[in-house]
């Protein structure tokens, strides 16, 4: 019985997320007494490969080519699902970034798979197989069942430790048969920022709100967040006034994330926007408001004036920083 | 704009469907009965899904509200869930489709809307990314696959030019566009429409406006929920006055270990 990892690159590199799912993938191949196999697709060199080696992988699949060149749907779907068959693996865990959630049903009904998404812990699999998820966007967990033969999981990012088992992998190449229909997507361009960090997987995330009275004043937020090392958000208001992109809202109809440090500048805290953070696990607010109900949800707090807490906050930080090294 | 109309000039009827969920208001307070194995309705506002709202307002845009193309709204739910469709007729769709049965789970769900679709042949199927109740983010992609159709998930842009579309689909730190041949079915994130209130003729006009009740066919239910918990309360917060933000930085990096 295997279970099989979906590793999903970033420039041939693997991320953080994608070791996650591979520990995680790995406690699951522990517990149900199995074998964890890993399927990479792209262009990733050997020593890259060897590094999932570290955290439990013992075989590792090698999908390279053309047609998979760039991320695309359908041929990573139809890829990964053969590798399973061929595998007989009973479970595939998957990344629940952008392009994992899009395989992942895909995978699930090729397979005849069960599919829960945004896993946040290991499978209970004392009787029968069930994931722990959130739901209603961040307010709630549900607890799912899967009844089929073969499960897929996506892994919820910064939801499970990553753990090393170190050994070694065998990899081998592999050719999938792709059909007409799964080459019919064609990526025309990509753009990348690639010196921010990336929301859905941030440990440290700054996010600001209304209260910073227009767009021209995020200077400040940006430069607290790169003193942390962490990615910037807002709340929905700011998206919908067009100050920050729609990439950057979170909560309900935003993106949900789940940092070690959540920062909240200047948002009040309305139960959309909690839904989508409530699962960070430190919460830091600074409003003016000591009623903004962002206070209730927070583990720190300042009452204060952003624009007087957020440059001594970096200050302090600078400070901080120099007396560590 | 100019340019957007003689996009779809080309392409004389489209026929779209947009599937659409019914779900709690986003201002509803989660909690549940029955030892925790249901969602509890009681007081609870149930609206469109706001990204199959976003679906719906773009294949709206894209057929100029009907005159050139037609827009079916599907929902796969019981009786109950019709205000929701004419909600949708409300806001312009052509017709809509109800599938009668409890939407119990995604592949169950998709396998619905793969059926409707087969017979139709739609150009596009168009939905939100994900519902915000139960956050499945399945069903796009399993009607896709169900349908053997090519697909792009979490769009933020959609055009149509002739039987090709473009789309800008998120990825993480950044944007991608992609191109593809129609028929296709396309999950729609925020920004690809800004939904609108509808007006008093649309609301008029929903009333007559055709709403078909399909039975539903047999499919497998691959998942079942065992149980919720909402999450635990936190403790209350510790303040840090004003004036000592090195006090923050010092429970952050002592206390939190955070930074």
């Amino acid at each position: 019985m295997s279970v099989l990892v979906y590793a999903e690159n970033s420039a041939g590199k693997f991320k953080k997320s994608t070791y996650e799912a591979v520990s995680y993938g790995n406690a699951i191949a522990k517990a149900i007494g199995g074998t964890l196999t890993v399927v990479s697709i792209g262009e990733v060199d050997n020593a890259e490969l060897q590094n999932l080696s570290k955290y439990g992988a013992r075989k590792v699949y090698d999908v390279k080519g053309d047609k998979v060149q760039k991320f695309v749907t359908q041929p990573y779907a139809s890829s990964i699902a053969e590798v399973a068959q061929k595998e007989g693996a009973k479970v595939i865990v998957i990344s629940n970034s952008f392009s994992g959630k899009s395989v992942a049903p895909r995978v699930a009904v090729k397979l005849k798979a069960g599919l829960v998404a945004g896993a946040v812990d290991v499978p209970q699999t004392a009787s029968g197989f069930t994931v722990k998820k959130t739901s209603f966007s961040g307010k709630a967990f549900s607890h799912v069942s899967i009844l089929g033969d073969v499960k897929v999981i996506t892994l919820n990012p910064n939801s499970y430790k990553v753990n090393e088992d170190p050994g070694s992998a065998e990899v081998i190449s592999f050719t999938p048969n792709l059909s007409e229909t799964d080459l019919k997507v064609t990526v025309k361009d990509i753009t990348k920022a690639s010196d921010k960090i990336a929301l859905p997987e941030a440990e440290r995330v700054v996010s600001a709100g209304r209260g910073m009275k227009g767009p021209e004043n995020w200077k400040m937020i940006e430069e607290l967040a790169d003193i942390l090392g962490a990615a910037t958000a807002c709340s929905k208001p700011v998206s919908d006034a067009g100050w920050r992109p729609h990439s950057e809202h979170v909560g309900q109809t935003g993106i949900a994330i789940s940092p070690n440090l959540y920062i909240a500048i200047g948002i009040s805290g309305a139960i959309q926007h909690l839904a989508g953070i409530s699962s960070s696990k430190v919460i830091v607010a600074i409003n003016k408001d000591s009623e903004a109900p962002f206070f209730k949800v927070a583990d720190y707090g300042i009452v204060g004036d952003a624009f007087e807490v957020v440059p001594k906050l970096i200050e302090a930080l600078k400070k901080f920083k120099a007396n560590l090294n | 704009m100019l340019a957007k109309e003689q996009k779809i000039k080309n392409f004389e009827m489209m026929k779209i469907l947009v599937c659409i969920s019914h779900v709690p208001d986003t201002t509803t307070k989660i909690s549940f009965t029955a030892d925790n194995t249901s969602f509890n309705t009681a007081g609870v506002q149930f609206i469109i899904n706001p990204y199959d709202e976003i679906a719906l307002t773009r294949a709206l845009e894209l057929t100029k509200d009907g005159a050139e193309g037609t827009v079916t709204v599907l929902n796969v739910g019981d009786a109950s869930t019709e205000p929701t469709l004419r909600k949708a007729l409300a806001i312009g769709a052509t017709d809509a489709i109800r599938v009668n049965a409890a939407p119990r789970e995604a592949f169950y769900v998709a396998t619905q809307i793969a059926q409707v679709a087969q017979q139709e042949k739609y150009d596009l199927i168009l939905m939100g990314r994900e519902s915000i109740d139960y956050n499945g983010a399945q069903v796009p992609e399993m009607v896709a696959e169900l349908l053997n159709m090519p697909s792009v998930s979490i769009a933020k842009k959609l055009d149509i030019e002739g039987t090709s579309a473009t789309l800008e689909r998120e990825i993480e730190g950044g944007k991608e566009t992609v191109s593809v041949p129609l028929p296709l079915v396309a999950s729609a994130s925020e920004g690809m429409a800004e939904p609108r209130i509808p007006n008093m003729r649309g609301i008029m006009s929903a009333r007559t406006k055709p709403l078909k009740v399909v039975e539903a066919t047999d499919a497998a239910e691959l998942t079942k929920v065992a149980s919720h918990e909402t999450p635990k309360p936190r403790g209350a917060v510790k303040l840090v006055d004003a004036q000592d933000v090195d006090k923050l930085v010092e429970l952050l990096h002592t206390e939190a270990k955070v930074i």
